[in-house]
């Protein structure tokens, strides 16, 4: 019998019984939208993430200290035997390294902060003039740091978005008011935009300070605290990203006096965050797969479930084909079409849903998804071979039937 | 000298083994000439049902030969088997066994689809399917389904399934079991019309009175045949 007509004859089969069919194939429609939606939302979740980090400036080096060699020992040459980083590598970096956009550094104490109202805890992040450069993060209102800001250790401060709202409310701008960090009063100059939270971050409840005025009033200087614990650096584009972390290396090598292959500090990129990032969302990726294919192989245990009752209702039927000259093999190939059918069906209405849900969670605002489109194809192979799989057996018992019995079954 | 479509040597069935085997068939020999009607007759368990069940390739003789139309098919595999049923034999059942969501001309189609031999196109089926409706009566019905149509016109149209193939033997179980008097004289009409056209006929019946209209008359009692009679009046031509 021609594959068609095999189709055919299913067909016929399917349609005695369009509800049943419709229940059995909801089971693969679940599992299939799941599977679409399931990678769409980590996708999306994925590309969030690696936009927010993006969202920090593009093309961003992170030189940070590194204690696994070198800090306590005898070659930290001249700066006391302290490990790390200091305020002057910021400013050579800028001076010698070609191929940049900017250069700033982050040193964070957490103070108490007094103005209308009082904060507990609140992030202070002494920083240099070029920080809204490199992390791409502008000030809405006011000025940001300058340079001579930190030569003068001049106690200014810019609010980021949510304490500025905080201290004074919505319409008040508070440039030129004075706010208490720990015991030291500073003048507001500026008003960062709204950022949000990225990573574990929160931008808008941070104050930015000169770094100078962190080390000398928060951190002991003397006691090493005018370690910079991060340095950045933005490389103008992708491509010069490599020459600039060699340079960088040479460079402080150089100053550190230091092997550059055994540094007594390390480079870190954005790509290298993303990554880390992403194997966390990966295990999460791999869970949610999880569940959609288990929910698929349900689906396929209600298709091997139904065809086995219409296996057993339709006896007589297969009798009667056997008699009129259908081989094992017809009727085999007849009740593997139908589950196939099925499974096919809910592939296709399944990937209908998956990407239309995907969609619709988009527009809603839900969450952000991105659909994958392997995971159509794949979606669909696997309801197909749901439907193979698990129509086997159900086919395989009818063609195996006994025409003079199944003639017989009332 | 008419060549035997059917020849049965020595045949043996045997259900179950050991103590419990039944013994439905002890030796039957028997030869069906082309263009014979025949009728089988007997008591139930005599093992007229299992003598018609291999008759129609849908079972295997434990021993002994079946050659039907020259081919040897006591030995066959059941693939090989359902494609001599569906290229020899016509089956005829008691019940009909017409499929209720088709309609009749789909129901005579079914065995079209089963034979690989003759790529049909759905055209060409179609149209060989309303000429088997026609030859029975049923031009007029072929869209009806089953449940539309009285117990002789589902017969016929079983009758026209039996046919489409072009099968050697039409096989008839108890075909006028399940209708009224007037239905079944119709079904007996058809069934010596189909005879006078050269079709050859094997019925299994226990009314004598239906066996009457048979040419010859064989009776089964305990898997063996106690008696081969002709009803002289009705053979034409030949001889046994």
């Amino acid at each position: 019998m021609s594959l068609w007509r095999t189709f055919k004859v299913a067909w016929e089969g399917l349609t005695l019984n369009k509800a049943r069919s419709f229940l059995t194939t909801l089971g693969v429609i679940i599992g299939v939208a799941a599977v679409i939606v399931m990678l769409a939302v980590s996708a999306g979740a994925e590309a969030e993430i690696a936009d927010q980090i993006n969202s920090l400036g593009a093309n961003l080096i992170m030189v940070m200290p590194s204690f696994q060699r070198g800090g306590f020992g005898p070659g930290a040459g001249g700066r006391g035997g302290m490990p790390g980083l200091s305020y002057d590598d910021i400013s050579a970096i800028a001076e010698n390294v070609t191929g940049i956009d900017g250069v700033s550094a982050e040193q964070t104490t957490m103070q108490d902060v007094k103005g209308s109202a009082v904060l507990e805890d609140i992030s202070i992040v002494g920083t240099t003039s070029g920080f809204p450069q490199v992390r791409d993060y502008q000030v809405a209102l006011g000025r940001f740091l300058t340079d001579e800001d930190n030569d003068r250790t001049n106690k200014v401060a810019v609010l980021g978005y949510d304490i500025a709202a905080e201290l004074f409310g919505d319409s008040g701008t508070g440039l030129g008011q004075k706010v208490k960090i720990g015991s030291t009063s500073f003048t507001v100059v500026g008003v960062m935009e709204e950022k949000g939270v990225v990573g574990n971050v929160d931008y808008d409840a941070r104050i930015y300070i000169p770094l100078t005025v962190v080390f000398k009033r928060f951190t002991n200087a003397r006691f090493g605290g005018d370690a910079v614990r991060l340095i950045y650096v933005s490389a103008e584009s992708k491509d010069t990203m490599e020459g600039v972390m060699s340079q960088v290396t040479t460079l402080l090598a150089q100053r550190h006096d230091v092997e550059p292959s055994m540094p007594d500090f390390s480079l870190t990129t954005q790509d290298s965050i993303i990554d880390a990032r992403a194997s966390t969302t990966e295990a999460f990726r791999n869970l949610l797969a999880w569940v959609a294919a288990i929910s698929l192989v349900v689906g396929g245990i209600g298709i091997m479930n139904i065809m086995l009752v219409s296996v057993t209702e339709r006896t007589r039927e297969i009798g009667l084909r056997q008699a009129l000259g259908a081989r094992p093999r017809d009727v085999r190939r007849q009740f593997l079409f139908e589950a196939v059918t099925l499974s096919l069906i809910g592939g296709l209405v399944g990937v209908l849903a998956g990407v239309g849900g995907s969609y619709l969670f988009n527009e809603l605002g839900t969450m952000r998804t991105d659909l994958v489109p392997a995971s159509i194809p794949l979606a669909f192979a696997a309801a197909a071979t749901v439907g193979i799989f698990f129509g086997y057996y159900p086919a395989t018992k009818a063609a195996q039937l006994d025409p003079i019995e199944a003639l017989r079954r009332e | 000298m008419t060549e035997n479509l059917i020849e049965i040597t020595n045949l043996v069935k045997v259900y179950g083994k050991g103590e419990i085997a039944v013994h439905a068939l002890r030796g039957v020999d028997l030869q069906v000439q082309r263009g014979e009607f025949l009728a089988i007759m007997g008591p139930s368990g005599s093992g007229k049902s299992t003598l018609m069940n291999i008759l129609g390739c849908l079972d295997r003789p434990t021993d002994g030969t079946y050659v039907l139309d020259g081919e040897d098919v006591s030995r066959l595999r059941k693939p090989r088997l359902a494609s001599v049923r569906n290229r020899q034999i016509g089956f005829v059942f008691q019940s009909y066994n017409l499929l209720p969501r088709l309609t009749a001309v789909k129901n005579v189609m079914l065995p079209l689809l089963y034979n690989g031999h003759q790529n049909l196109s759905d055209a060409e089926c179609h149209e060989r399917a309303v000429a088997a409706l026609e030859a029975v009566g049923l031009g007029d019905r072929a869209h009806h389904r089953p449940n539309e149509l009285s117990g002789g016109q589902q017969q016929r149209v079983a009758i026209a399934r039996a046919l489409i193939n072009n099968p050697s033997i039409i096989l008839a179980d108890e075909p006028t079991g399940n209708l009224d008097t007037q239905s079944s004289q119709e079904i007996i009409e058809l069934l010596h019309q189909l005879h006078e056209q050269g079709a050859t006929i094997v019925m299994v019946t226990h009314e004598p009175g239906l066996a009457e209209h048979a040419e010859r008359v064989i009776f089964l009692r305990d898997g063996q045949i106690v008696s081969d009679q002709l009803n002289g009046q009705r053979r034409k031509g030949g001889k046994l």
